[in-house]
């Protein structure tokens, strides 16, 4: 152990103490010390240990870019595994260390608290080196570009995964290909059953286990989808899918967390600085760090510099227990939700803007109308929302997806790309039904090449279904 | 020093140690980033090689004669998804002051949120990098297409002749060998270790003089010899004139790869046949009909009196648009027999914008010799194809 691992040891030691103090419940963390490239790494890779993707050397390549050309520098980097793992950047300087030990602590309090992580395994680093290992083994058994062409389509769909499958009745466990097939009478059962009390959905899945096949369900779950269901997939592409689900499903807490996880770590590391014993040149560094971390962004809003403007309010008009709560209850959504205020987005000045004609021009600066469309834009990760209707579509085994408009129109280039990446997971022809300047519109692909009509035909299906 | 605070011992199920650990490791083994971002640039690359017919017509590169890189609009590769189409949907941004409705933010691109330092594009995260596609990066996708089929094994002892090699040093020699850096480092050192003042002059004795000496050696230089041949009948014009230009371009580097000196002759004709100078070459325009036997003949003539084929590799190419008069067709292609015969690999090129299917090419065609290969080029960007053709 050479001189500066002892001495920070004893710090974070002393760090720990004093986030103890505050209140802050962490279970124990291990640091360690890497050098810049191993700490942009793990940033872009997202882990210490992850399955090989060039977009995650496009990731590396970006990062590091920045870094040498002293555009933006992370300066720690925290799993949400038990004990949790920390990275500090070699050559950070001791009052740096302190300032990112506070917040790795505040950060690992967040992790072991808020509700939406409950169900991330604490044991992800191993999980994710076996899924390396396995994607590795791929490599070699099936070629590394049949490998890299799977998981360029599957990954392409990775954040369409059903982040509540554990609190929704669970649609597809007891799915059978033929669910489409005959779906009108017990479709209509299942209905009419529905309809005896407004409640019923609530207790949907307890009631209705013991029925077999085909819900009418829409499957929210498309990874999931494929994986049971594409006919042409082999038995490795499926554990390539499978894989894929998991990690996206452990990283997605982070996701939706990451405005009020900031927040609450920059919440505190500034609380426990001013607990530490600080020399006044070692408390100027640490003003002047702190201020660089919640700087504003010009025209976009950094997570760090909003989440903490959110929490500093809270602190200054509520007691600390009902912050203890927020950080066991709240994600993203519902924290700007219900906690961003008139008087802050007054202080902040924030707006909303879009593009009329060429220019990017202010739209709107009522609060309301500016929580209101932050709140859009977290909705479901910021994701559009693309379900599953059927796997028979037209009775020839194509795969029906349908994006949930909700406002916004897709990113038509990409469908047509993404779409082609599904197509060739599915084997048969995919079609997604959207909306695209107020009008139904359905995508087919078929032999990856997509074709663009009218949606009636899917419409008259959905009075059918119904 | 350090006693667990009450609090954290209250928190039994959490803290399961309060050891905290501070470690470092070796990270120099984590090449990982490298190697995905390699193959991330491979990916790039592959599209590079897709354009590539149109990438290595660009003027840019053949008229500053590769010395001017090309600049493209090179996405990294981008990583499709479902996502919402970025233009038609309210963003929130912060201010540095109070916005009011109206305010104008910025036109078109630099849209703020498109991430900083990764360019402007249409859409957030369009990882548009102005690529400098350079000289060599072509060079080498492109020569990795091309093969040299002909390399004459056997030719190379044949043309070995004694050269001499400068590859000892001695002190004692011919004055005009005299090795001027080392016999100035022999001074310093001398005078190093003789410890005199700094100031005195640097000064040259007998003792320090070293000199070059050599061996002969016999050596197994390869030559080749370009004969490119155009016809600059009224027909050929700029379009032309740029598709050969380009095409002997890659062709010149490429054989440079392969041989120790290469030279190019120019040889222009219409009815007659002249050598001249490469901007001619290049850039004039003559009138009149076209008679390409006329150079055939000045081609062999060239090889018997200056490259005989027992030393020289020979690659002659024809740029024509084959609308050669009819009866010199018999003579054209008995002596193209001849230099196919005498050659590594003989191009013959004709460069068609309309689709008349020549009476020389045809005339040609008869000829069996996989050495002769022949090209039709109606577009820019079939320089690409035409290389492969002939170079494969």
């Amino acid at each position: 152990m050479d001189n500066e691992q002892r001495s920070l040891s004893t710090i974070a030691q002393d760090i720990a103490q004093v986030a103890r103090s505050l209140g802050l419940k962490f279970c124990p963390v291990n640091f360690e010390i890497v050098p810049a490239e191993a700490l942009y790494t793990f940033g872009a890779y997202g882990m210490p240990v992850r399955f090989t993707h060039w977009s995650f050397g496009k990731a590396f390549y970006r990062m590091k870019l920045q870094y040498d050309l002293n555009l933006s520098r992370i300066y720690e980097l925290v799993i949400n595994t038990n004990p949790a793992y920390a990275f500090l950047l070699e050559g950070n300087r001791l009052i740096q260390n302190k300032l990112v030990i506070g917040h790795v602590y505040a950060h690992v309090d967040f992790f072991n608290n808020n509700r939406y992580f409950l169900r991330t395994p604490k044991d992800m680093v191993e999980r994710m080196g076996a899924h390396a290992e396995k994607i590795r083994e791929y490599e070699v058994q099936f070629g590394r570009d049949r490998v890299e062409k799977t998981l360029d389509a599957v990954l392409a769909i990775q954040e369409h995964v059903d982040y509540r499958s554990h609190i929704s009745p669970n649609t597809l466990k007891n799915e059978t290909k033929s669910r489409n097939k005959c779906p009108q009478g017990e479709g209509q059962k299942k209905l009419g059953k529905k309809k005896s009390s407004p409640y019923d959905d609530l207790w949907w899945d307890l009631q209705d286990n013991s029925t077999e096949s085909s819900t009418l369900q829409e499957v929210e779950d498309l990874l999931l989808y494929l994986l049971r269901f594409a006919p042409g997939l082999e038995e490795w592409q499926r554990d390539v899918i499978s894989i894929v689900r998991e990690e996206s499903l452990y990283f997605y807490p982070q996701i939706e967390t990451k405005i009020i996880n900031e927040g609450w770590a920059t919440f505190w590391h500034a609380r426990i600085m001013h607990e530490l014993d600080l020399s006044d040149a070692e408390s100027l560094d640490f003003a002047l760090m702190h201020s660089q971390v919640v700087q504003p962004s010009r025209l976009g809003l950094n997570p760090y510099y909003l989440g903490v403007k959110i929490w500093e309010y809270l602190a200054s008009v509520k007691p600390l227990d009902y912050l203890w709560d927020l950080r066991e209850t709240e994600n993203d959504l519902s924290f700007i939700r219900n906690h961003l205020t008139r008087e802050l987005v007054e202080e902040l000045h924030l707006f909303n803007f879009r593009k009329v004609g060429a220019h990017w021009q202010v739209t709107e600066n009522e609060w309301q109308k500016v929580r209101d469309n932050l709140v859009q834009q977290l909705v479901n990760g910021g994701n559009p929302r693309i379900i599953v209707l059927e796997g028979d579509y037209e009775g020839k085994g194509g795969l029906s997806l349908k994006h949930r408009h909700e406002g916004v129109d897709l990113d038509i280039v990409y469908l047509e790309k993404t779409l082609a990446l599904v197509q060739f997971l599915w084997g048969k022809p995919v079609v997604l039904e959207t909306v695209v300047d107020h009008k139904n519109v359905l995508y087919e692909c078929s032999n990856g090449l997509v074709s663009r009509r009218q949606a009636t035909k899917i419409l008259d299906k959905e009075g059918f279904r119904e | 020093m350090w006693e667990p605070s009450l609090t954290a011992k209250e928190e039994g199920g959490l803290a399961l140690s309060d050891e905290i650990i501070v470690s470092r490791d070796d990270w120099s083994l984590h090449r990982k980033g490298y190697l995905d971002q390699t193959r991330h640039k491979e990916k790039v690359d592959e599209i590079i090689k897709q354009q590539l017919g149109d990438l290595i017509v660009d003027e840019s590169i053949i008229l500053s004669d590769g010395k001017k890189n090309t600049k493209i609009p090179m996405r990294s590769l981008e990583e499709f998804r479902f996502r919402f189409d970025y233009n038609k949907r309210n963003h929130t941004g912060q201010g540095t002051k109070k916005m009011v409705p109206g305010e104008i933010l910025g036109r078109e691109q630099g849209n703020g949120k498109g991430g900083s330092g990764s360019g402007a594009g249409e859409a957030p995260g369009q990882d548009i990098y102005e690529a400098e596609v350079s000289y060599e990066d072509l060079a080498n996708i492109l020569f990795e297409e091309l093969r040299l089929p002909n390399l004459d094994d056997k030719k190379r002892p044949l043309i070995a002749h004694d050269r001499p090699v400068f590859n000892d040093v001695r002190k004692k020699g011919l004055m005009a060998n005299v090795d001027k850096k080392r016999t100035l480092l022999e001074s310093i050192k001398r005078q190093a270790f003789a410890k005199k003042g700094k100031d005195s002059k640097l000064r040259i004795t007998p003792e320090d003089l070293r000199f070059k000496t050599w061996e002969t050696r016999p050596n197994f230089e390869t030559n080749a010899v370009i004969l490119a041949m155009m016809d600059t009948s009224g027909s050929m014009g700029q379009f032309e004139k740029y598709i050969s230009r380009t095409f002997f371009f890659w062709m010149v580097r490429f054989l440079r790869l392969k041989y120790e000196n290469v030279e190019i002759r120019f040889l222009a004709h219409h009815t007659e046949a002249k050598e001249v100078t490469e901007e001619e070459f290049f850039t004039r325009g003559e009138s009149g009909g076209t008679r390409c036997s006329s150079v055939y003949q000045y081609a062999l003539d060239l090889v018997e009196k200056d490259y005989p084929p027992a030393h020289f590799n020979i690659y002659p190419v024809h740029f024509t648009d084959g609308d050669n008069i009819g009866s010199d067709n018999a003579k054209a292609m008995s002596l193209m027999k001849q230099l196919v015969e005498i050659s590594q690999i003989v191009g013959y090129g004709e460069i068609l914008r309309t689709h008349y299917s020549s009476t020389l090419m045809s005339t040609l065609k008869r000829i069996s010799d996989p050495k002769l290969r022949l090209v039709t080029i109606r577009d820019r960007n079939e320089v690409y194809d035409a290389l492969k053709t002939v170079f494969s």
